[in-house]
């Protein structure tokens, strides 16, 4: 397939674009996507990686990766392959086998410990300064600063035991 | 406020005040937020685009902080105007492309915007002078939890906040600092300087131009990971592992200025001269020779200009800023001529 900007060289880069609802498919060589700029280099740095993640093997059958479909939004992870970006929010849970590995190659880490939102309530709050309570002690003990070590824990403990009582209350 | 009178003020970001704006010249911080249960903006149908549109433009501007601000809709700016706000970096290049269901959101002192309908259906942006990416974060933390009060964000505690791009989740935060470093670019040690900071888990990129051939001399530094820590520990380790590149771009100037002054005085002597007398120039060597005078000033070796002044230039050299001065669209050709006229006027 020749590259449908220059007409010269052989497409090795594949895109969908969707403007305005229209869907573009656009098969373009390398050179041409140099052209192309900044976004598009984003663009491929996240395809080189999910490229290397499937050389890599990441334990998940190539067929099922493209037919997972996310039941909110429709959004297929094949989609998410030519776009490099997912269609709603809920398509982190339904690609989570996948997202998972990605996100830790991307961030080092995989999950959240920063702000949480007023409205996302008082629970995940907790549960979330519990994630940073441990990861704080973890920290301690490895540097050996047991008193702080033991702080930690107590705080740790206090509200796990929140989080019980009002289980068993609900 | 209208796009003219922007025109008529110093952009944040080019004030030369704030701590370390010799060499910092400014911080950014920026926010990438969704409304739950509502599909991205490149997934989203036009009905649903409209309505992120109304809906987060209401959400923010009944915000205390930016009850002031104005409100475009980007199709309705017209090519110049749009590239005038990238140039002053209101907004990003990407939001000038397919601008139906864009929006933009500024606030009278440039110190704030949120781009509506981007790739998130937030992006806000906290810009300062020097290095003060603290006081971003500070200031930006603000107003997102005062626009969380309004819009129910897509949101959980494993993921954080949830983005288009996977690269940009869970915190949403990038902190970036805009560093002139011409004494280490002069001395041939920024390549080294460039990948150490690279190693640290910093991008780095020209401010104008690619890689180590930004022209300027003016680099973008900001964090890749967005998960896994908190905001507060991802600020301080920028401004950590800055603080360090601007200490030794701080070393190299003594050092310069100490082993090899003539050859510093000639270089920043020759862009003086050749700005004061060019009658056509292009915007990459306004670029390079603004940098070689900034860092004249910076040392004592110009002493009758006025920082600001210098970093105005700058800005007020780029295309869509020069078109917006002379109040019609120019040619390439018929604004090297502008360009010229205009720094040869600003540095009598
Ligand atoms: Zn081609
Ligand atoms: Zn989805």
């Amino acid at each position: 397939m020749l590259c449908d900007i220059c007409g010269k060289n052989e497409a090795t880069v594949h895109l969908t674009e969707i403007i305005n609802d229209k869907v573009t498919k656009l098969h373009i060589c390398e050179s041409c996507a140099k052209e192309k700029g900044a976004e598009m280099e984003e663009h491929f740095g996240l395809s080189d990686l999910l490229a290397g993640l499937t050389d890599l093997g990441t334990g998940v059958e190539p067929e099922l990766v493209t037919t997972a479909k996310c039941p909110s939004c429709g959004f297929t992870y094949d989609d998410f392959k030519k776009m490099g970006r997912l269609g709603c929010s809920e398509c982190y849970e339904a690609f989570r086998k996948y997202l998972e590995p990605l996100l830790k190659r991307i961030h080092g880490a995989n999950r959240h410990v920063g702000k949480v939102p007023i409205s996302a309530g008082k629970t995940i709050k907790d549960t979330q300064t519990l994630q940073t309570l441990k990861m704080q002690l973890e920290k301690a003990i490895q540097s050996e600063e047991f008193e702080e070590a033991a702080r930690l824990r107590d705080k740790i403990r206090e509200l796990e035991g929140k989080g019980k009582s009002g289980k068993a209350k609900g | 406020m209208t796009i003219d009178d922007f025109l008529k003020q110093d952009s944040e970001w080019l004030k030369g005040t704030g701590p370390n704006s010799d060499i910092v010249m400014s911080s950014r911080t920026r926010l990438a937020r969704n409304i739950d249960k509502v599909p991205f903006s490149n997934w989203a149908n036009k009905r649903q685009l409209e309505d992120i549109l109304a809906q987060v433009s209401q959400a923010v501007m009944a915000t205390n902080f930016l009850k002031d601000a104005t409100f475009f809709r980007i199709k309705d700016l017209s090519e110049v105007d749009r590239l005038f706000l990238v140039e002053r970096h209101l907004m990003s290049p990407e939001h000038a492309k397919d601008v139906e269901f864009k929006g933009l959101i500024v606030d009278p002192k440039e110190i704030v915007s949120i781009m509506i309908n981007e790739e998130d259906h937030l992006r806000i942006q906290v810009l300062q002078s020097g290095m003060n990416l603290r006081e971003c974060w500070r200031i930006i933390d603000e107003i997102d939890t005062e626009i969380s009060k309004r819009l129910p964000y897509a949101y959980s505690p494993k993921w954080g906040y949830m983005t288009a791009c996977p690269t940009n989740a869970g915190t949403g935060l990038r902190g970036s600092i805009m560093i002139h470093m011409p004494a280490l670019v002069f001395t041939g040690q920024i390549g080294k300087v460039l990948q150490a900071i690279a190693k640290l888990g910093l991008n780095i990129r020209g401010l104008y131009g690619e890689g180590t051939e930004a022209t300027g001399n003016i680099f973008q530094v900001s964090n890749q990971a967005s998960m896994g820590m908190t905001e507060d520990d991802m600020i301080d380790n920028i401004e950590r592992i800055i603080s360090q590149a601007v200490l030794r771009e701080e070393m190299t100037r003594k050092n310069v200025l100490s082993k090899n002054k003539e050859a510093l005085v000639d270089r920043v002597s020759r862009a003086y001269g050749t700005l004061k007398s060019a009658h056509i120039i292009s915007s990459a060597e306004t670029i390079t020779l603004l940098s070689a005078i900034r860092l004249g000033v910076d040392l004592g070796i110009v002493k009758n200009l006025d920082k600001t002044m210098v970093n105005e230039l700058f800005i007020l050299t780029q295309p869509a800023h020069l078109q917006k001065l002379e109040g019609k669209v120019l040619t390439s050709n018929e604004r090297d001529v502008k360009r010229a006229d205009l720094i040869r006027e600003k540095l009598k």
